[in-house]
């Protein structure tokens, strides 16, 4: 990472015995102009991802994939009628009509539309519930490792113990007591105690920064605990977390459709789980004029889980220093050859369902 | 190998895990405005009965008894579960611990059987494509694992059942042994229990091994290019030696600790399972236990698979330093 060079600078250099400076009137070798640090930033965050983005198929899909829900989420919403009962004849099967491309269930409402419909709230889901783990593991993990001593220990300790408690039970207890029925609450609720493996992994990456010398040389001269953490620990740990917000955003959605599939939680409006849950209560595993109802909203799901699964991967590759040095070498030496690289570590976290 | 220390450590971790636990479940219990405690006593004291034998009801059902102070409630109840006393379930009025006591050897049967094959199948797939890395098999088959990976096994489950068992008969669709079978050690109760295993075992492992697959494939590769292989080979070890000592033990150890934890994953995740085969295990009475507004089978359950899962990782953490001398040690200097 670049943010170790500007931060030494700051560090007001070495206070050795043949320096005849004061140290306070020491100024850093290079002046870094406000806009050259927002290129710098720009061509680390944006500018790179983007080139290998391009060059990787399996994130290309990912991200074509997810973008496509999103948009499904949004636009889609509001360019698709919402459906209703008896709006058409029931159990019309699919790619028969344009007006019902993928035909209508049991109460003739159209298919495509409800799941277009129930598309909203399962973004929702993700989202509490990715951005609720992420937030605890990140506080949990960087501030444990960081610190140390019996603070850490403490912190381990809750993060053991909550590991420990199986997650499907829990929440299934917690969703038939609570009885939520907000998407947010029940994504905070599916992701309830899975931040802590998560907290325990980044407080591994912690411990090793925490001896790096820039780390260390920013403690000597006194810079804050909450500046060293955003400053000097979290850019090296951001691709973990962003890796990590993609993998827990699938794990929500796998858990959360079993769950509504089973009727393990309380359903309102449309939910692909529910749909699934109708059209299996009427026998749509093994009558053949079900499929569709059945089907459609089971394709959907491993659609979505499989963009996310390929966009954790290919950001997975896009942090990895490896593949970024490989980058910025092409970058410097205007090589164009596009090189297809042989880096083989899918981000292949097994977890929730 | 395994220290006093660490021994200490663990099993009081163990223990205090569980104790969190058991709290946690006392409060849901009790401290739930409208909670379970309200609905049995709702229940009982709708029947017209006087306050104090509603509350003797209700201590029977719940293990708690209402008309104690909290604390005391408290006690009891943390007492009654350390004894292995659930309270009695409002539907079956069995006693929670033996519905479960019964169930529990069918869920650890499937577990595990599921857990030694998908880690058989992912270790030596994924092993054979790191060896014929960059070939037509490594990447069909990476490509497979993806994609099977992305189907949550309740897909498969609900299709196999769907065309093997009700479709096509090939499979039951229920049940842990054929009606009618002379339970114990014949082939004809083994045969049945394993049939009516197939599907749930065969959909855990179609949805899971390819994760392992990938990951030993991760593993293995990056061990391909470590010096240390090359240093072997320039011993000139046999093949046999490098592959087992040196790539294999390297590239499956890390996977060890994942490995205990996904038996309480499997363990977890019968509640889905056992409903859609109609399996009668742990899971299948939690679920039960949801859909009547049994609460004392709901919450003996989730103790029960929390105590399970528990045993699983406590056996992992002592393990692991046997299998892997590469221990972490604990870096805790205070800043």
């Amino acid at each position: 990472m670049k943010r170790s060079d500007t931060d030494i600078q700051t560090d007001g250099g070495g206070v050795s015995s043949d320096q005849v400076q004061s140290p306070f009137e020491t100024v850093a070798d290079v002046e870094v102009s406000r806009s050259e640090r927002y290129r710098a930033l720009f061509d680390e965050y944006v500018a790179a991802p983007t080139k290998i983005l391009i060059n990787d198929w399996r994130a290309i899909t990912g991200f074509l994939i997810t973008i496509g829900f999103v948009f499904v989420g949004t636009i889609g919403v509001w360019a698709i009628d919402r459906p209703y009962s008896g709006d058409a004849d029931f159990l019309i099967p699919p790619f028969q009509s344009m007006a019902h491309p993928l035909g209508t269930d049991g109460q003739g409402q159209d298919i495509l539309a409800q799941l277009v419909h129930a598309t909203p709230a399962m973004l929702e889901m993700m989202a509490a519930g990715a951005i609720f783990s992420t937030v605890m593991a990140v506080f949990w993990g960087v501030f444990s490792g960081y610190k140390g001593g019996s603070v850490d220990q403490f912190m381990m300790a809750v993060a053991d113990v909550l590991m420990t408690i199986p997650g499907l039970p829990l929440v299934v207890v917690l969703a038939a007591i609570l009885d939520p029925s907000s998407p947010w609450v029940i994504g905070i609720i599916l992701v309830v105690n899975a931040w802590a493996g998560f907290a325990r992994a980044l407080r591994s990456e912690v411990l090793k920064l925490r001896h790096e010398s820039y780390v260390e040389a920013s403690r000597t001269i006194g810079i804050s605990l909450p500046a060293i953490v955003t400053k000097d620990v979290l850019p090296n740990v951001m691709p973990l977390i962003v890796v990590n917000f993609v993998t827990t955003a699938r794990n929500v959605i796998m858990a959360s459709v079993g769950l509504y599939f089973l009727g393990l939680l309380p359903h309102t409006g449309f939910n692909w789980g529910v749909m699934m849950n109708t059209a299996y209560g009427q026998g749509g595993v093994y009558t053949a004029s079900l499929y569709h109802w059945f089907y459609a909203p089971m394709v959907t799901i491993v659609v979505l889980s499989l963009g996310l699964l390929l966009l954790g991967q290919g950001l997975d590759r896009i942090f990895n220093p490896r593949i970024r040095a490989r980058h910025l070498e092409q970058d410097s030496t205007d090589n164009a050859d596009p090189e297809t690289d042989e880096e083989t570590d899918p981000n292949t976290r097994p977890g929730g369902l | 190998m395994v220290s006093t220390d660490y021994f200490i450590k663990r099993t009081v971790m163990a223990v205090a895990t569980f104790y969190v636990v058991v709290s946690l479940s006392f409060a849901l219990i009790r401290l739930m405005p409208g909670g379970p405690m309200d609905y049995i006593r709702a229940q009982h004291e709708g029947a017209g009965q006087d306050p104090t034998a509603a509350a003797r009801q209700v201590e029977r059902y719940a293990a708690i008894n209402p008309q104690e102070p909290l604390w005391q409630q408290y006690l009891t109840y943390v007492t009654n579960v350390f004894q292995g006393n659930l309270g009695d379930s409002t539907w079956y009025h069995d006693p929670v611990a033996q519905i479960l006591g019964n169930a529990m050897p069918w869920t650890i049967f499937v577990s595990i059987i599921s857990m030694i094959l998908i880690y058989l199948i992912g270790i030596s797939l994924g092993a054979f494509m790191a060896y014929v890395e960059g070939t037509r098999f490594d990447v069909s088959w990476s490509g497979a694992s993806i994609l099977l990976t992305s189907v949550p096994f309740y897909v498969v489950a609900v299709v196999l059942l769907g065309f093997l068992g009700h479709n096509h008969g090939l499979f039951p669709t229920g049940g842990h042994y054929g009606s009618g079978v002379e339970e114990g050690f014949n082939l004809e109760f083994i045969w049945s229990v394993i049939h009516h295993g197939a599907l749930p075992i065969i959909s855990l492992v179609v949805a899971g091994f390819g994760v392992v697959a990938l990951q030993m494939r991760g593993n293995a590769i990056q061990i391909l290019g470590e010096d240390y292989l090359r240093v072997a080979r320039l011993r000139a070890l046999s093949q046999r030696r490098i592959a087992i000592r040196y790539v294999a033990r390297n590239a499956i150890l890390p996977m060890y600790t994942a490995m205990m934890i996904s038996i309480g994953t499997l363990f977890g995740s019968s509640i889905i399972l056992e409903q859609i085969f109609q399996y009668p295990g742990v899971g299948y009475f939690m679920f039960r236990g949801i859909s009547a507004r049994d609460y004392p089978l709901m919450m003996g359950t989730f103790l029960f698979i929390t105590a399970g899962v528990i045993i699983g990782v406590y056996i992992a953490d002592l393990t692991y330093g046997y299998v892997d001398p590469r221990a972490e040690s604990d870096d805790s200097e205070a800043f």
